[in-house]
C-alpha cells in the first residue's frame, strides 16, 4: 500500500503545485500589463500615478530595453504585454520594423518635440518619443589632474597617446549606446572617416564593456580615466557626487530617443491606449527628475530638470534612424566593426 | 522475488482519470480573483466530457475511447499479460490523442495546414488545466501500469511509474523546449538555413586559434573550455581540501569552516564580482596600498581570465565541498585500517586506498564545477573585460543590439557540446569500477588520520582562502551601510530603508520597494526545492539500481537542461509555454518547474556519487524480507542518503534564490524574482541597495539552510568518532 500512498502523494504534489502557482494574466476589465525599460524607480511611481488618475489596475514588469525586445518577440504568437514604455528607441523600431508592434495616433500628439514625431512617422506610428539623450563622454577629473593631460573636449581628444588604455566604451554588438556611437560617428566623419578613427581609438580602449551605462560607473570609480556613454547616465553619476565632469563633444554627437509602443495583440488593447495618451502629459513626464533622471521629455510642456544635459549647448547631429536603425544596416556596420577595428591588435 | 502488480492502484488511476474527465475544469482558468467557475459545467471552466457534449468541443470526446479501453482491460478477466497490454494501449492512446489535439488545435484555430484541410472548421482551444494535467497524468500512469503486468522491471508498478513520470516529464519540461530553441540554428523565417549554419558555426570568432600565436584573443570556444577546466580542477582540489580537513583532522574550527565554506554560493551574483573589483580593481583598496606603499602601478588585471576564475573558484568550490563531503565520510575505515595493518603507510594509503575510493566523488565534482562555470553568466558579465565566453555571447545574441537568434541557437549547441564531452570523459575515468563502502555491517574500523603533508597542504590552501573570503564578506557586508562603496564611506541605513522600509502604523505594511519582490521568491524557492530534491534523488536512485532500456540516454538527458545557458532556457520556455496546450508563461509555476529541472542534475549527481559507495545487498536484503521497492527506498535508502538530500535542497533552494539568466525572461509582474531586482539596481548604477539586498538574501537563505540541516539531520554510519577513545567494555 505504500507505494500506492507515495504515488497519489506524487500525484497530489503535482495537483498542489498548480493550485498554488496562480495565473497572473491580466485579462479582466479595467486591466494593463506594461513593460517598462527605465529602472525601478521611475516605473513605479509611474505606474502608482497612472492607477490613481485613471483606477486602472497596472502589472508592471521592468527588464532592459534589449530584454523586453526579446521577450515580445518570443511571446508573438500569445502576447502577454500590452504597452511598452521607456528604453532606448533601437529596439522599440527593430520590433516595429517587425510588426510586433500596433499603430496608433494619439490625440496628444500635438505638443510633441519634432524629434518625437518624427520616429513616429518613420516608424509608420508604431513607436513615439518620450524622452532623448544625448551621447557623449565624461572624465574622473581626480585622474586627469594627476596624470597632467588636458581636459578632452572633443571626438579627436580621445586619441591623445597619454590616453593610452584609459578611455572606455561599451561593445556595440551588445549596446544600443556604443551603437549610437558607431552610428553617429560615420554620419559625423563619414564611413571611412570614423573607421579610422575608432582603429585609432581602438589602442586608447581597455576594455569594451556588456552595458551601456558601465563606462559610466567605471568612471565614478576611477577604474577608467575616461568613459563614452549617454550624458544623462554621467550626470546621474555628478549628482551622487562622483568627481566627474561629461563633455558634449564639439565636433557634434548623436543622440537617443527613449520610446513607448503598444504591444501588437495586446490583450488590453483601449487601456493601453490610455496609458500612451497619460505617459505623453507633461504631468506624466515630469516624474522623470523626480527618480533621479535626466533626460529632455518630449512634451514640449514638461519642464526640463535643471540637472539635465541643456540640449541647446549641445551640437546634434541630424541622426537618421531609419537608415541605422534597420536591422540591414546595422548587421552591415556591426560585422564591419568587429573585422576592422575589434580584432585588431592594440 | 516478485513483487505483485497491485490492479487496485491501477483501479484508482482510472477512477481519478474518468473523474477529472467528467468534473474538473478541463482548460485553464483564472484563478487570480479567486475561485471563478460561473458557467461550469458546459462554460469556460466546464469539463471535458459537458463541454464535448454541449458541441464546442467535440473533439475531446474522443478520450472516451482509450478510458473505454482501459476499463475494459482492468474489468474483464484473462491472462494477465493481455490484460496489460490492454491497459498500456488504452494508456498510449490517451496520452497520444490529448497530445495531438493540444498541439494541433491552438488559440487561433488550426496549427498545421493539412489539419485544416483534413478536418475543416476553426476550432478553437486555451491551454490545459487540471482536468486536462490530471487525465494526462492519469494516462501515463496507467500506461505504466499495464507494461508493469506485462512484466517490466519486474512487474514492479512503482519502479515503472516512476521511470515514466521522470522521462515524461523531462520530455516535456526539457527536450520540448530546448528542440524548439535550437531548431533556430538551422531553421529560419524563410525556411532551411544550413549554409549560414555552416558559415556561422565554423566562424573564427568562435574557433580562432590566434592567441597562440599573436596578442588576439582566441575563439570563444576555446576561452570557455580553458576557463571550465581550470575552474573545475580548482573547484575540485579546494572542496576536497575542505572535505579532508572537516573530516580527518583534529581542526578545530570544523563547523564554522562548513558554515563558512557555503556562504559564497548563498551570495547574489554580481556581488562576488563587485566585491573583487572593489579590492583589486585599478582604484580597488589592495591596490591603492600597493600603489602608496611600494609603487606598483595600478593595473587591471583582474578584468579577464583571472577575475572570472578567482570569482567563480569562490563560488563553486562550496558545491563540490559538500558534494565531496558525503564522500570522504562514506568511505569504510576499516579499508584503510587493513591497510595500516598490512604495514602500509599513511601516504601510502591515502594513494592506493583513499584516493582511488574518491574517484567517483572527484569526478562528480569537477563535472559539475566544469559545467557551472560554462553556465555561468553574472561573473563573467562582470569581470570579463575582453575575455569573452560563450554565456554571455549568447545572452548578447538575445538581447544585444544584433539580436541573432540562429547564432545564439549555434553557440548554444557548442556548450552543449562541451558538457557532453565532459559528461563521457567523466564516464569514461570513473570506467566500470566498483566502490562501494557502506554494507550492511557495521563498520568499527577508525577513519585513518591524514599523512602529515596532505593535512598540511590542506590547511594551508584553505586556510588563505577562509581568509579572503571574510575580507570579501566584510566588504560586501559594509557596502550595503555605506553611502557609495569605493568612493563614499559614510554609514547610512538609507539603502535598507529604501527597501526594506515596514510602516508599523495600523499594523505592519511593507512598503519598502524589494518586498514584493523577497515574498515571491522566497515562496517559489521553498516550492521548488523539495521537488527538485525529489526529482533529482529518485533518478538517481533509478540510475543506480535499476536496469532499462535507454538509461544511457535518459542520464544524459537529466544534464541537459544544466548544461545550456539561462538565457536560452528562459527563451526556450516562452516559446514552448507561452501556447497551448501547456500555456505557463505569466504563472509561478513556470519558475517553479523552470528551476526543478535546472537544478536536478545537482541532485542526480550527488544521489549518484553517494548511492555508488552503498552495497546493494542492503536493498537486497530488505526486498528479500518482502518490503517493497518503495519501503526499500524510504526505510533504507532515503537515511544512508541523507548528505545528498541535504546538498540538492540546500543547493536547489540557494539556486532558486539567486539564479538571474534563466527566470530574466520568465518573470511577472506578480512573480518578480529578488535578482531581478538586483540586477535592476546594478545596471542603474546602485550598488548600495543592491548590496543592502544581498545581505538581506545572505541572512534569510542563512537562516533556512541551518533549517534544512537540522531537519534532514545527519546519517549514522557504523563509525566511531575520530576524537572518542576506544571503548573499553
Amino acid at each position: 500500500m505504500t507505494r500506492n500512498l507515495t504515488l497519489s502523494a506524487l500525484g497530489g504534489l503535482f495537483v498542489g503545485t498548480a493550485v498554488l502557482a496562480f495565473p497572473s494574466m491580466a485579462q479582466a476589465q479595467g486591466q494593463l500589463t506594461v513593460y517598462c525599460s527605465v529602472q525601478e524607480e521611475w516605473c513605479r511611481p509611474m505606474v502608482e500615478a497612472f492607477e490613481k488618475d485613471t483606477g486602472i489596475k497596472v502589472s508592471m514588469t521592468r527588464k532592459s530595453s534589449g530584454e523586453t525586445y526579446a521577450q515580445i518577440k518570443a511571446e508573438a504568437s500569445n502576447p502577454k504585454g500590452d504597452v511598452w514604455w521607456g528604453g532606448t528607441g533601437d529596439p522599440h523600431m527593430q520590433a516595429a520594423e517587425e510588426g510586433l508592434t500596433e499603430e496608433y495616433k494619439s490625440p496628444n500628439m500635438a505638443n510633441l518635440q519634432d524629434w518625437a514625431v518624427k520616429q513616429w512617422s518613420q516608424t509608420k506610428g508604431r513607436t513615439i518619443g518620450i524622452y532623448s539623450g544625448a551621447l557623449g563622454f565624461a572624465y574622473n577629473t581626480k585622474l586627469i589632474a594627476s596624470k597632467g593631460i588636458p581636459e578632452p573636449k572633443c571626438w579627436a581628444d580621445l586619441l591623445d597617446p597619454k590616453l593610452k588604455d584609459e578611455v572606455q566604451v561599451a561593445d556595440p554588438n551588445s549596446s544600443g549606446t556604443s551603437y549610437t556611437m558607431l552610428a553617429t560617428l560615420v554620419q559625423l566623419m563619414g564611413e571611412d572617416k570614423a573607421f579610422d578613427y575608432m582603429k585609432k581609438l581602438h589602442k586608447n580602449i581597455n576594455q569594451y564593456t556588456k552595458s551601456g551605462a558601465a563606462p559610466a560607473k567605471a568612471t565614478s570609480l576611477g577604474e577608467t580615466t575616461v568613459g563614452i556613454a549617454f550624458l544623462h547616465d554621467h550626470v546621474t553619476m555628478i549628482v551622487e557626487g562622483a568627481p566627474m565632469k561629461a563633455v558634449a563633444p564639439c565636433e557634434g554627437t548623436g543622440y537617443e530617443i527613449g520610446s513607448m509602443s503598444i504591444i501588437k495583440g495586446a490583450k488590453n488593447l483601449e487601456n493601453a491606449k490610455k496609458w500612451y495618451d497619460w505617459a505623453l502629459t507633461p504631468k506624466a513626464q515630469a516624474m522623470a527628475a523626480a527618480a533621479r533622471s535626466y533626460q529632455v521629455p518630449s512634451n514640449k510642456d514638461t519642464p526640463i530638470p535643471p540637472q539635465s544635459p541643456k540640449m541647446a549647448d549641445i551640437k546634434l547631429i541630424d541622426f537618421d534612424f531609419a537608415k541605422y536603425g534597420s536591422s540591414a544596416e546595422r548587421k552591415r556596420l556591426l560585422a564591419k566593426w568587429d573585422a576592422e577595428v575589434k580584432n585588431q591588435p592594440k | 522475488m516478485k513483487p505483485k502488480t497491485a490492479p487496485e492502484t491501477a483501479l484508482w488511476w482510472l477512477g481519478l482519470a474518468i473523474a477529472s474527465y467528467c468534473l474538473l475544469p478541463w482548460y485553464w482558468i483564472d484563478l487570480s480573483n479567486g475561485l471563478n467557475v460561473t458557467g461550469w459545467p458546459v462554460g469556460a471552466s466546464g469539463s471535458a466530457l459537458a463541454r464535448g457534449i454541449a458541441g464546442s468541443k467535440p473533439w475531446l470526446l474522443t478520450l472516451l475511447l482509450p478510458l473505454g479501453l482501459a476499463a475494459l482491460a482492468l474489468m474483464r478477466r484473462g491472462q494477465r499479460e493481455h490484460r496489460g497490454a490492454l491497459l498500456a494501449l488504452a494508456g498510449a492512446l490517451g496520452l497520444a490523442l490529448l497530445l495531438a489535439q493540444g498541439f494541433l488545435i491552438g488559440l487561433k484555430g488550426w496549427n498545421a495546414a493539412w489539419a485544416a484541410s483534413l478536418f475543416g472548421g476553426n476550432p478553437t482551444q486555451d491551454g490545459l488545466g487540471f482536468g486536462g494535467f490530471l487525465t494526462l497524468f492519469c494516462f501515463l500512469l496507467l500506461l505504466c501500469e499495464g507494461l508493469a503486468m506485462r512484466g517490466f522491471c519486474r512487474g514492479d508498478a512503482f519502479i515503472v511509474s516512476a521511470i515514466g513520470v521522470i522521462v515524461t516529464t523531462i520530455i516535456i519540461f526539457v527536450f520540448f523546449p530546448v528542440t524548439r530553441v535550437l531548431s533556430q540554428a538551422v531553421w529560419g523565417p524563410e525556411g532551411w538555413i544550413f549554409g549560414t549554419f555552416i558559415t556561422k558555426i565554423t566562424d573564427r570568432s568562435i574557433w580562432g586559434l590566434d592567441c597562440l600565436t599573436s596578442t588576439l584573443n582566441c575563439g570563444v570556444a576555446w576561452n570557455t573550455v580553458f576557463l571550465g577546466i581550470f575552474v573545475g580542477v580548482m573547484c575540485t582540489l579546494l572542496g576536497l581540501a575542505f572535505a579532508l580537513i572537516a573530516t580527518r583532522t583534529r581542526f578545530p574550527f570544523k563547523r564554522a569552516l562548513t558554515l563558512f565554506s557555503v556562504l559564497p554560493i548563498i551570495t547574489p551574483p554580481f556581488v562576488i564580482g563587485l566585491a573583487l573589483i572593489l579590492i583589486f580593481g585599478r582604484s580597488g583598496v589592495v591596490s591603492n596600498l600597493l600603489y602608496e606603499w611600494f609603487s606598483i602601478p595600478r593595473s587591471r588585471w583582474i578584468y579577464g581570465f583571472t577575475g572570472i576564475s578567482i570569482a567563480q573558484i569562490l563560488a563553486f568550490t562550496p558545491i563540490s565541498f559538500m558534494m565531496l563531503i558525503g564522500v570522504v565520510q562514506g568511505i569504510a575505515p576499516s579499508l584503510e585500517e587493513a591497510s595500516q595493518t598490512l604495514r602500509a603507510s599513511r601516504w601510502t594509503t591515502f594513494r592506493t586506498i583513499t584516493f582511488p575510493l574518491l574517484r567517483p566523488g572527484l569526478a562528480n565534482a569537477f563535472l559539475v564545477g566544469f559545467i557551472e562555470s560554462l553556465a555561468d553568466f553574472g561573473n563573467p558579465l562582470v569581470l570579463g573585460g575582453n575575455f569573452e565566453v560563450l554565456s554571455t555571447k549568447i545572452f548578447f545574441a538575445v538581447v544585444g543590439s544584433a539580436v541573432d537568434e540562429s547564432r545564439a541557437a549555434i553557440l548554444a549547441m557548442v556548450l552543449l557540446g562541451f558538457t557532453l564531452l565532459a559528461f563521457w570523459a567523466q564516464q569514461a575515468w570513473i570506467g566500470k569500477k566498483v566502490y562501494t563502502t557502506v554494507v550492511g555491517k557495521g563498520d568499527a574500523g577508525l577513519p585513518s588520520p591524514l599523512p602529515r603533508p596532505i593535512a598540511w597542504l590542506c590547511g594551508l590552501v584553505t586556510i588563505p582562502w577562509v581568509i579572503f573570503s571574510l575580507a570579501l564578506y566584510a566588504l560586501i557586508l559594509v557596502g550595503g551601510f555605506v553611502k557609495a562603496l569605493g568612493r563614499d564611506y559614510t554609514p547610512t541605513l538609507q539603502h535598507l530603508t529604501t527597501a526594506f522600509k515596514i510602516n508599523l502604523d495600523g499594523g505592519p505594511i511593507f512598503t519598502g520597494s524589494a518586498w514584493d519582490s523577497l515574498f515571491a521568491t522566497l515562496e517559489v524557492a521553498l516550492l521548488s526545492a523539495p521537488l527538485t530534491a525529489a526529482i533529482g534523488l529518485m533518478t538517481a536512485y533509478l540510475l543506480s539500481r535499476q536496469s532499462f532500456a535507454g538509461k544511457r540516454s535518459f542520464e544524459f538527458g537529466t544534464m541537459l537542461s544544466f548544461a545550456i545557458p539561462g538565457t536560452v532556457i528562459g527563451v526556450s520556455y516562452i516559446l514552448a509555454f507561452n501556447v497551448p496546450p501547456f500555456e505557463l508563461t505569466g504563472t509561478g509555476l513556470i519558475l517553479v518547474i523552470c528551476f526543478m529541472f535546472r537544478n536536478m542534475p545537482v541532485g542526480v549527481r550527488a544521489g549518484l556519487a553517494t548511492l555508488s559507495q552503498i552495497d546493494k545487498s542492503l536493498d537486497e536484503a530488505s526486498l528479500t524480507l518482502g518490503a517493497g521497492s518503495a519501503t526499500t527506498l524510504r526505510r533504507v535508502i532515503l537515511p544512508l542518503l541523507r548528505p545528498a538530500i541535504l546538498a540538492s535542497l540546500v543547493y536547489s533552494f540557494v539556486r532558486a534564490m539567486t539564479s538571474v539568466s534563466a527566470v530574466i525572461f520568465l518573470v511577472s509582474a506578480k512573480y518578480n524574482m529578488a535578482t531581478t531586482y538586483i540586477v535592476g539596481r546594478v545596471e542603474a548604477g546602485e550598488f548600495g541597495i543592491a548590496i543592502a539586498y544581498s545581505a538581506m538574501l545572505i541572512v534569510f537563505m542563512l537562516a533556512v539552510i541551518l533549517f534544512i540541516q537540522l531537519a534532514v539531520g545527519e546519517r549514522r554510519l557504523g563509525r566511531r568518532a575520530l576524537s572518542t577513545p576506544m571503548p573499553t567494555s
